[in-house]
This record gives C-alpha cells, structure tokens and sequence, in this order.
C-alpha cells in the first residue's frame, strides 16, 4: 500500500483469465493468508515494550513486522484480484467479515502462550506456503517465495522457545501446558478448508487439499512433542475454524481500526 | 516482448551493451536478429549511473545497485522502467526507496515508471563485494550464510577480531542482528543473511 489517495488496483491478467469460480475461490485463499499475518502480527506487536526482556521486544517487534509485511503484500494481491483499495480491505470490514483462524482468535495471553501459539502457528504456516509454493497462479508462488525465506528466522526462534519451557520444570514447562490445553481446540484451524476449494486444487492454485496439510503437519508435530514429552491436540468436536470471532478479537479489531475510523476519508 | 532480466555482474551492473526491447520472433518461431539502438544503450548506461547515486535511506555509505536490489531496467523511446526487489517485504523503507529512485530518474527528462516486483526473491548474495564493503565502512558486518551454525563467528567490522558473539538474531529493522565484539568491546549489526 502506498502512501496517498485511495487507489483501485487493475486487476491482475493472470486472475482476470481465472472462471469465477475459481477466481472467487482464490480471493477467498488470500483473504485467509492476509488476515492470519494481520492479525498474528498486530496480536504480537503488543508484547513491544512489555516483553519479559529487552532482546526479546526487539525479537517480537521484528516478529510482528514481518507478519504485518506479510499481511499487506497478500492484501496487495487480494486487491489485483477483487479490484479493491488493499487498506479498504484490510480495515473497513466488520470484524465478522474477518477469515483468520480459530487459533488467532484469542486474547495475547501469558508469555508461554504467545510462544506457544506462534509455535503452532509458525509450524502450520510453513506447511501451507511449502504447498502454495508451487501454486499456479504465479503472483502467489512468487510472494510466497519471498515469504518462505523471512519465516525462516520465525522457525528458529519459537523452536527455541517452545524447546526452552518444555525442558525447564516447573513454571516455564507448566504454563506451556498449560497454553497448549488451552490452544488444542484450535489446533488445526490454519487448515481450515476453505469455500471453494475443490475448484482450486483442480486448478492448482491450492496444490493440496488442506486436509492433506493438516495431516502433514500434524505428523511432524508429533516428533517434536514426543521428543519433548508434550500433549499432541486434541481435535475439537465442533471446530471453529475461521468463522467465530471472540470478544478478544474484536477488542483487537477495535483497536487497530481505531485511527482509520477516526477519519475514514483521511489521505495519510 | 520483455527486455532480458539483466543479473548483476559482481559489480551490480551488466557488462555488455543490451539488446534493444523489441526482439519479436520470426514466423518460424526463431528469434529476430537482436537490435541494439545505441541511443537507448546511452540512456540506458545513464539509468544505471544514476541508480548508482541512489543509497539506502538507512546506510548512506551503500548505493541500491550495490545492495543488489535492482532487478531490471527497461528503457524505451520514451520511457525508463525500474523493477526492484524488495529487501524484506515488511521493510517501511521501500516507499523512501521507490520515491528517491524516482525523483532521481526523473532528472533523466524521460517519463520513470519505479515499481517493485517478486519476480525474484531478493537474497543476500546479491549484494555485491562494493556493496560489502560498502557496509563495513559504516559499521555493519556483511552477510554470512553460516552464522546460525554452531561456531559461525563473524569478523568486527571495527576491529576485525572474530571474537565476537551474537546478542539476538533480531535487530532494530528487519535486515539486521545484534553482535557484540568481545576484542574492543563494541556493539555493531550484521546483515542477515536471507
């Protein structure tokens, strides 16, 4: 997004040569990308200042920089495909027209939730840009393609915490227990399927099924946790995907549209 | 169709004079004989200079084209195109990067077109041994793959001790890392290597 009066993007050529159905199955795929790194990104911006210490703000604020990076350039192509202003989409929806996951539905949390969540988070992610990364519509194999280099950095760092509370006893190794209970309902929800999908994996857009990537990412989890003696989630009876939206979330949607709503027609 | 992707050479900029844009293949399916217009081959070695002039915002000792970020320039009759990659995606930089970019092409008196694209991911490697050099003069170790590696060890860029260790792989922007260097007992940033 650039700075300055509102802009309607052309659409991209590769999406304007896209059925509608697939084309709005797409849109609906980038929506999720977006609002996840939105959302993951604004959430763990509030550690800056607060974090237990000093490297670690600087680490989370990194953190939460990229993810919002993240979230603008899917946005950015989010626009190419519905023809719409990139910050219209990101801030002047109603919090239920928002489609990030069950997982990033829930308020900030302890510090051994944060990580946590990022861990489960992260490592879900890199299952679903592993597969995005040899989607057919190029705009997103090539983002996704930069995308994937930055996570890097991620990985490393909630593997190292997740592996530093799990192994000190106590405290640290009980209030992660005590996250990943409370975080195991929404486990899997970054595989939520999506609306549409069937028509974007016959056209490769979505190369895999989501329920092939949960189950992927599920059995890696299941190395690591055994490695680490921690519970695997439990599945939800009734999961809730990406459809429900807390009170917490909506806090936090009140809070990040909060100067965009001061003055809408604002050119910034 | 497109002008070739130009790759930087080591020294960030292509060595040998390039074909014109207008390269259409024949019926045949061949390639035309490749066309070069030396008025754009001037103009376009003039976007190159002047893109040479163009540093980063942060680190004024370092020019874009030596940080490797320019991907491709395409010059026409009456019009310069400047594709540049994105360093890290959530980089608050790149709309300074794009307008200073543009401001100064503009003195070129030809319409500048200045977008960014991820047609390639930008890597580390691409900045070049200028442009290494470039950032130990401001203080900031050039990238190293290896570091995250159990006994990576970067060289100070003040004293070049190796006795160095890194503080938090995450620094005050997204590109940068926090070292301390146990020799003269300074502080100093290392580009990450991505």
């Amino acid at each position: 997004m650039t700075v300055g009066a509102p802009v309607t993007p052309a659409i991209a050529p590769e999406a304007a040569s896209l059925r509608p159905e697939v084309c709005e199955a797409l849109a609906g795929l980038l929506l999720t990308l977006a609002d996840d790194e939105f959302v993951i990104g604004f959430a763990d911006s509030e550690w800056t200042g607060i974090a237990p210490f000093l490297e670690e703000d600087v680490a989370m604020s990194s953190l939460a920089q990229d993810e919002l990076g993240h979230a603008r350039a899917f946005y950015g192509l989010l626009a190419e495909v519905v023809g719409e202003d990139p910050d219209v989409l990101a801030y002047d929806r109603p919090p239920e027209a928002f489609r990030h996951c069950g997982l990033l539905d829930h308020p900030r949390g302890d510090w051994a939730f944060t990580m946590a969540r990022r861990y489960l988070y992260d490592t879900a992610d890199s299952v679903r840009l592993e597969a995005l990364a040899a989607s057919t519509y190029g705009p997103l194999a090539e983002l996704v393609a930069k995308v994937r280099r930055e996570e890097t950095y991620h990985l490393l760092h909630v593997d190292a915490w997740l592996r530093r509370l799990a192994g000190t006893a106590g405290e640290p190794r009980n209030r992660l227990l005590a996250a990943l209970e409370a975080l195991a309902p929404d486990a899997t929800s970054v595989f939520t399927p999506l609306p549409g999908e069937g028509a974007l994996v016959s056209a490769g857009i979505l190369p895999e099924p989501m329920a092939e990537l949960r189950g992927r990412w599920l059995r890696a989890l299941a190395l690591t946790f055994a490695a680490l003696d921690l519970p695997m989630p439990r599945s939800a009876s009734d999961p809730r995907g990406r459809e429900t939206h807390s009170d917490a979330f909506r806090w936090l949607w009140g809070e990040f549209t909060s100067v965009r709503r001061l003055d809408p027609e604002a050119v910034w | 169709m497109v002008h070739p992707v130009t790759q930087p050479t080591a020294e960030g900029r292509p060595d040998r004079p390039l074909v014109h844009p207008l390269t259409q293949p024949t019926a045949e399916g061949r390639p035309a004989r490749p066309v070069v217009h030396p008025v754009h081959q001037l103009l376009e070695h003039a976007v190159w200079d002047a893109l040479t002039e163009v540093r980063d915002p942060e680190i004024p000792t370092v020019s874009l084209v030596d940080l490797g970020i320019v991907h491709r320039v395409e010059v026409t009759a009456d019009r310069i195109s400047v594709e540049l990659l994105p360093t890290f995606t959530g980089c608050p930089a790149l709309d300074v990067i794009r307008t200073d970019v543009e401001e100064r092409l503009s003195r070129l008196g030809v319409a500048v077109d200045v977008t960014f694209t991820n047609a390639a991911p930008w890597t580390s490697d691409r900045i070049t041994s200028a442009g290494r050099a470039q950032l130990q003069s401001a203080g900031f170790a050039p990238p190293d793959p290896d570091v995250l590696q159990v006994g990576g060890r970067v060289a100070c860029p003040y004293c070049g001790s190796r006795r160095t260790m890194m503080e938090n792989a995450f620094g005050p922007t997204l590109c940068r890392s926090i070292w301390y260097c146990t020799a003269c007992r300074q502080p100093f940033e290392q580009f990450k290597a991505i």
